[in-house]
């Protein structure tokens, strides 16, 4: 199962970093739940995110609503995803927690290091590959730069 | 018109006419020298800064470091139980006194020569100040007393915290005007709980943020989430109250629906051809009229850097801080009620996607005084056109209005005496 969410991890980032935001959804369950949050929140217990979706269909809004709606400059991600530690693991799925790091090109072509940190994943099998029934993103930093448009 | 002198030290390169609000040179977004005189005129001037909610240091001996415009306080509750600030620099060799953004402590002592203070901000004691052996020391003409850092005024009004440098400031009640009173009353009227943080870095003049939150003019313009999606508020009126200073205002929306009652969010395929442009998941639109007056959006601002937001049920402080000429800190605090059902409080949090850095409608304003920022570069002889709704800074029963634009300034110049 590990080598799946190794797998998983490296699909997410792809889809993100080459803009197929639309696939990003498929990679949960139904009834997800998906979080981006801070390590002093979550430290502290403090459940409210800057992003707070409860199932997949929001994370597709979310796709629609930053492709349809919502205006920002044009940037671009770089995912680095570390290799998952498995904290615990049984027939039904695996809890994980993975660092990351996400660089962000923006319009001018200026790179910068735009957030690390953790997701805390709960992961189920599904047929061959491995679903999220729930991610925590959790930011080292309590910053954000700017807005945070793109998913991490 | 007469042109207002500047204050020592700034070389304005336009003159600004006196008294006038709906013109603003764009070398005030741009200046060092302006910066510098902000320090001293608006956040040390006979002004309120928010500093902390009550509901951060409740405990004696808890503490809170946070700024005043770029100065670093110390906001702690002494055993007596009231709440002391001061500036977070010994005074000793100037390091910063406290180095946690939270904490609890009976006394606070510079890591750097262990100089101890009170919460009160009083010096205690001088590590060696008899010298060691009868050799070294202090001098005997030094005295505890003469030596602290400043210590700020501070009043609370609903669980807010604010503090002052300035001896002529009014009390707060008064500094807020009544119609703000009334409408953080309104909101923070009982025990709020913080259920999250966040720091958003803004790429511009901190000015540019405070218009921001006061342009009622621009949300359904920038901010097109909801048009976009056909999705209709209900909202059938809305106003602006501007305080006497113009400084502080409160702007709202009220909605059809009945007080008291959850308001269902309809949406609408635009046109036929745009029927794929639709929500799915509409749960986080649910709200429920929790103050039951069936406002459904209030913004509100207390000169010069406090808002106060309700966007249905989310409810959040945001704190503006300038870092630099076009650098801005956003501190928002987003808050629950002690009394939140689980319902209500899981609706928070669904809700909390619209605002902050990544909300559906507030991302945008993180990025947009950076393109006015970046906009001027080379503009400092030019300015802005805040015309709309004329030219004064009164209270409006419409929203399509600049006024609370102009109140800020207003504010603005007379505190710089600009």
């Amino acid at each position: 199962m590990n080598d799946r969410l190794i797998q998983l991890n490296a699909e997410y980032a792809a889809a993100i970093d080459d803009d197929r935001l639309e696939d990003w959804p498929a990679f949960f369950t139904a009834d997800c739940l998906y979080r981006v949050t801070t390590r002093d929140n979550h430290r502290r217990g403090m459940p409210a995110g800057l992003i707070y979706a409860d199932s997949r269909d929001m994370l597709a809004d979310r796709v629609l609503s930053l492709r349809k709606a919502n205006i920002y400059e044009s940037q671009g991600y770089r995912h680095l995803v570390g290799v998952p530690r498995i904290l615990e693991q049984d027939d039904n799925g695996l809890q994980a927690a993975t660092s990351f790091m996400v660089l962000r090109v923006d319009r001018q072509g200026r790179t910068d290091v735009f957030a690390s940190g953790l997701y805390l994943d709960d992961v189920q099998p599904d047929g061959a590959a491995m679903l999220l029934r729930r991610r925590d993103v959790v930011c080292d930093s309590s910053r954000i730069d700017t807005l945070l448009a793109i998913p991490l | 018109m007469p042109a207002s002198t500047p204050p020592a030290g700034i070389a304005a390169p336009t003159p600004w006419p006196a008294e006038v609000y709906s013109y603003v040179p764009y070398w005030v977004f741009q200046r060092e020298d302006v910066l510098q005189a902000e320090q001293q005129r608006v956040f040390e001037g006979p002004v309120w800064n928010y500093l902390a909610l009550e509901a951060e240091i409740p405990q004696a001996g808890d503490f809170k470091t946070t700024f005043v415009g770029r100065m670093p306080v110390v906001v702690t509750r002494d055993a007596d139980g009231e709440i002391y600030a001061f500036e977070n620099r010994c005074a000793h060799r100037g390091a910063l006194i406290a180095l946690d953004d939270f904490g609890n402590a009976s006394e606070h002592t510079c890591v750097y020569h262990a100089w101890r203070y009170d919460n009160q901000g009083n010096l205690r004691s001088v590590a060696f100040e008899n010298g060691v052996q009868g050799k070294g020391g202090m001098p005997k003409t030094f005295c505890r007393e003469r030596h602290g850092p400043r210590k700020l005024r501070v009043t609370t009004f609903c669980g807010l915290v604010f503090g002052s440098l300035h001896d002529d400031v009014p009390p707060i009640e008064e500094y807020l005007g009544d119609e703000v009173c009334e409408r953080v009353e309104r909101v923070l009227g009982k025990p709020v709980e913080v259920i999250g943080r966040f720091t958003q870095t803004l790429p511009n003049n901190w000015k540019l943020y405070a218009e921001n939150v006061r342009d009622t003019y621009h949300a359904s313009l920038l901010h097109t989430f909801f048009t976009t999606f056909g999705i209709t508020r209900l909202t059938q009126e809305g106003g602006v109250r501007v305080s006497e200073n113009g400084g502080n205002h409160a702007s709202a929306s009220y909605s059809r629906v009945v007080a008291g009652e959850e308001t269902a969010y309809t949406q609408q395929a635009i046109r036929s051809e745009n029927a794929e442009l639709r929500i799915t998941d509409l749960s986080m639109l649910n709200n429920v009229d929790e103050f039951g007056d069936g406002i459904v959006l209030q913004m509100l601002s207390v000169f010069p850097g406090f808002v106060l937001q309700q966007i249905h049920n989310a409810i959040a402080v945001r704190q503006i801080l300038p870092t630099g000429v076009d650098s801005t800190d956003l501190h928002w605090t987003y808050l629950g009620f002690a009394d939140d059902t689980p319902e209500l409080r899981r609706m928070r949090l669904k809700q909390s996607n619209l605002v902050g850095p990544a909300g559906f409608v507030s991302m945008e304003d993180g990025a947009v005084g950076g393109f006015v920022q970046r906009g001027i570069a080379v503009a400092e002889h030019e300015g802005s056109v805040i015309e709309l709704g004329g030219h004064d800074t009164q209270s409006q029963d419409y929203r399509a209005t600049e006024s609370s634009i102009r109140g800020f300034w207003r504010a603005y110049r007379t505190n710089m005496s600009l």
